[in-house]
This record gives structure tokens, C-alpha cells and sequence, in this order.
């Protein structure tokens, strides 16, 4: 589904992605684990070009993401971004948060997307918070609402900056338990996390980024149980 | 009251004496009550505001233009250049320059000697010099605005697929323009008290009406004192309704 071939990218003179391979097939869901400063942000924003990458090349369902010509804004529409700051829009109710995008992007009718809103709403556990400003709501609250906004473009892919990192400890459950039930539902899935739980239980397959490579990859089980890469070992060791 | 001023003048002038309450008397009505010259202040006032009204028009949308084209130009992605939008970003680079970088009264001078000397609408040459100067600044405080924004809500709204120009209108300027409004009250307070350089031009504003009348008279203290003290009382009018329009967006503001 999404194809990624020799992505470089440098800030100045720092290389901070130093060639990665991979793809993504349809229906997984890739946990990127790594220490900070390991590249696994930049690698996750260079798939929908929020950093434009220094060279390589990426594609998404035959249709090249890092050829100029392509129409960037289609191929984002297909690809929902949750951030770790949520980012929700301060000046808009939560209703509009959720339809201004897919309304603005000719995806939508107006009366559309408010039922679509109230549906994702639903789904989220927050449907009476439809009116409210996201200045009134918890960090987790404001999670969910930012996975609502992102699902309301319909996308073919979600892509997940660590998306509990700035939440108190007692939000993050609720914020996981949405991820997990879009996983059951079958979404396309990247994951950028330090929840080595949710990794365990979600993940179908964990990649660990280490210098701006992805220095090993495996399926949960293994990856956790029997690592071969002396710095995953180390850094497992450290955070489990 | 005219009599006793007819009375008192003629005094005056016979080379009588007068007490300091009576000379305080014939000099105030002759600055203010006298051939109904009260009239021509008012006139000045409604001159001075329209000038205001018409610069701020101009300085706002010329400042918007060019702080929205900097922006946009600052933030392209890298290898996705637009010409266009470099040439007019530099066009409006000069601008900036050319307009934070040389005295108001020289801009008023030349605008209306050289470059309108055929004009004789002064008032209006006036207002469009204002206007052309306040848009360099204007564009700067809503530069500084776009920019204060979070770069995440821009973020956030690509990511969703919206457009630049969209992102811009329905999120970034939103929020910039409350971050904005105590700097741009200010620009605006300059702009009302600025109005007086057009009087150099001959914008027929209050300055030049107080000037009008010292020159009848011969007496300068209580025109051009009237004059400092409308100009005060306009700003404090604005100051307050300002205020006023600030706290309203803060009820708004449910952040």
C-alpha cells in the first residue's frame, strides 16, 4: 500500500534518515519504537510530506507521494495524521474540528458531515461534546477528538505521532482503547509509540529505528521476546 | 457674551488695560466662539476622522495583502518555488523598506508635491499617503501575528487535505487576528494623531483649521491647546472602545 524506497532526509548537515526500505501493506498495523532523535517522527511525517524528504521516493497505491506533480492534497485526504500535541483548531467548536476538512475539501455536504461528525463522536465516546470549544476538554479528551477529526476524511491509512506522549498517565488508557478498536476494524495503521504494551497487543509487525535506520524488524512476539540487535536489546532492557 | 467681548476688545485695542480673567476671556472667545470658528474645529474633526477612516481601509487590506504574500512565500515547501509569488514577495520587500525607512512628513511631501502636484483633492492624497504608510507596519504586526500561531495547526490542517489558502483563512488568521488586535489598536491611534502631518500638504483636517485661526488672530495658545486636547479626547474615545471590542473577544475566547 504504501511503498517506501531509500527515504533520506537531512536537517542542514544532519542527516537524520539514512535510508529506509519498507512497505506497508494494507491492513497493518507497523509500530515504530526507538529512542528520541532516532528518526522514527521524521519518518512518519515524510509519509505524508509534512517534511519533504531530502531524496528518495515513496508511493502510495502506484501514485508517486515525492514526484512534485503529484496533487498533495488528495493523497493527504487519504492519509489521517494524529499528532502528540492533538493540534485541534482552538477557534472552532468540536463539530466544526471534525467537518471543516472533509466540507472544505468538496468531500462532504454540510448536513453530511455534521452526521458523520455525530457518528465519529459516538465512536470516540464523546458524543455530547459536539458543541464544546477544545479549550474545555481533557488532553485525552482532545486525543479523541483529533482521532474523530482525522477519521472523518474516510483515509486509507492512519499515521499516529506519538499520540499518548503528552497525555497525564491516567488519559492514556482511553486514548489506546480507540486505537485498538480502529485496529479490530481492520485500518491501515502506523504507529509511532512508546507503549511497548500496546505495541505487544496491536502491532502486527514492530520496526525499531536506530540512527536513522530501521535496525530491526519482526513480528511482536519475537521482536519483544527475542531481540537480536544489541541496541534494541539495550533499549528494550530500558524501557520494559 | 458678544457684547462684553466687543466691550473688552475695543479696550484693548485703545490701549487700555486688562485684568488677567478678562484677557483670558477675549483670547478663548476669539480662538473658539468668535465668527463661529467652533465650526471650523468641528469641521477639522470630521475631516481628521474621515482621513483616519479612509487610511486604516487602506493600511489594513494593503497590510494584509502583503503580510499574507510574505508569509506564503516563507513557507513554501523547498523545490516547489513560484516565481510569481518570489517577484511580488520582493516588490513587497521594497515596499517595507522603502516606506519604515524614510520620514512620514518626507512621504507626505513628495506624495503631495511630486508625485499628485496636479491633485488638489488633499485630504484624499493625504489619506492614500497614510494609508500606503501604515500598510508597511500594518503587514508586519500581521506577519508577526501569522507566525505567533502554532506551526501545528497548520500542520494539522494539510494533514487533513485542506489547501494552503484554506488553512490560512479558516485557521491561521482566525487565531491571529486576536493575537494581533492590541498592536493594531495602537497602529490605529498613530494613524488618528499622523493626520495632522496632512495639514503640511493642505488637508484641510483640525490642525489646519487651528492653524487657519492663529493666523486670523494672532494668538497661538488657545488653538493650538484646543487642538492637543480634541486630538487627546478622540484617542481616549478610541482607547476605551477598543477596550471594549478586545474584552468581547476574550468572551468569545473559550480557550
Amino acid at each position: 500500500m504504501i511503498d517506501v524506497k531509500d527515504l533520506r532526509k537531512s536537517f542542514g548537515d544532519h542527516e537524520v534518515l539514512k535510508g529506509i526500505n519498507e512497505h506497508i501493506y494494507k491492513g497493518e498495523k507497523v509500530v515504530v519504537i526507538g529512542a528520541s532523535g532516532s528518526g522514527k517522527s521524521t519518518f512518519l511525517r515524510c509519509l505524508n510530506l509534512l517534511e519533504q524528504p531530502t531524496s528518495g521516493v515513496i508511493t502510495m497505491e502506484g501514485q508517486q507521494i515525492t514526484d512534485p506533480k503529484t496533487d498533495i492534497n488528495k493523497l493527504r485526504q487519504k492519509m489521517g495524521m494524529v499528532f502528540q500535541h492533538f493540534n485541534l483548531f482552538p477557534n472552532m467548536t468540536i463539530r466544526r474540528n471534525i467537518t471543516l476538512a472533509p466540507v472544505r475539501t468538496g468531500l462532504m455536504k454540510q448536513a453530511e458531515a455534521d452526521e458523520r461528525a455525530m457518528q465519529l463522536l459516538k465512536r470516540v465516546g464523546l458524543p455530547d461534546k459536539a458543541d464544546a470549544y477544545p479549550g474545555q476538554l481533557s488532553g485525552g479528551q482532545k486525543q479523541r477528538i483529533a482521532i474523530a477529526r482525522a477519521l472523518a476524511m474516510n483515509p486509507d491509512v492512519m499515521l499516529f505521532d506519538e499520540p499518548t506522549s503528552a497525555l497525564d498517565p491516567e488519559m492514556v488508557g482511553e486514548v489506546l482503547q480507540i486505537m485498538k478498536e480502529l485496529a479490530e476494524d481492520g485500518m491501515t495503521m502506523v504507529v509511532v509509540t512508546h507503549e511497548m504494551g500496546f505495541a505487544r497487543e496491536v502491532a502486527s509487525r514492530v520496526l525499531f529505528m536506530d540512527d536513522g535506520v530501521i535496525a530491526e524488524q519482526n513480528e511482536p512476539g519475537a521482536f519483544f521476546a527475542n531481540p537480536q540487535n544489541p541496541r534494541l536489546r539495550d533499549f528494550l532492557s530500558k524501557v520494559l | 457674551m458678544a457684547e462684553l467681548f466687543e466691550q473688552l476688545k475695543s479696550v484693548a485695542t485703545s490701549g487700555g488695560k486688562l485684568t488677567g480673567w478678562q484677557s483670558f476671556f477675549v483670547k478663548f472667545y476669539q480662538a473658539f466662539i468668535e465668527a463661529d470658528r467652533w465650526k471650523q474645529y468641528l469641521g477639522g474633526v470630521g475631516r481628521t476622522l474621515w482621513v483616519t477612516a479612509m487610511a486604516l481601509v487602506i493600511g489594513v487590506i494593503l497590510g494584509l495583502i502583503v503580510a499574507v504574500v510574505r508569509t506564503a512565500h516563507d513557507q513554501q515547501r523547498p523545490g516547489h518555488r513560484n516565481a510569481v509569488l518570489s517577484i511580488v514577495n520582493f516588490i513587497f520587500k521594497i515596499y517595507t523598506t522603502v516606506i519604515r525607512g524614510t520620514p512620514m512628513m518626507v512621504q507626505l511631501l513628495i506624495m503631495g508635491f511630486v508625485i499628485f502636484a496636479s491633485s488638489k483633492n488633499f485630504a484624499l492624497v493625504g489619506a492614500l499617503t497614510l494609508g500606503i504608510n501604515s500598510g508597511a507596519y500594518v503587514s508586519e504586526i500581521i506577519r508577526g501575528g501569522l507566525m505567533a500561531v502554532d506551526s501545528g495547526q497548520m500542520e494539522a490542517g494539510r494533514s487533513l487535505g485542506m489547501n494552503y489558502t484554506d488553512t490560512m483563512r479558516f485557521i491561521i488568521v482566525p487565531q491571529a487576528v486576536k493575537a494581533i488586535l492590541p498592536a493594531l489598536g495602537n497602529e490605529f491611534i498613530m494613524l488618528l494623531k499622523d493626520t495632522s502631518l496632512i495639514s503640511v500638504i493642505g488637508g484641510k483636517e483640525l490642525l489646519y483649521a487651528a492653524r487657519g485661526i492663529v493666523s486670523r488672530t494672532y494668538e497661538a495658545m488657545y488653538p493650538f491647546l484646543g487642538t492637543a486636547a480634541i486630538y487627546l479626547v478622540l484617542v481616549m474615545i478610541f482607547t476605551w472602545l477598543l477596550g471594549k471590542f478586545e474584552r468581547r473577544l476574550r468572551q468569545s475566547d473559550r480557550r
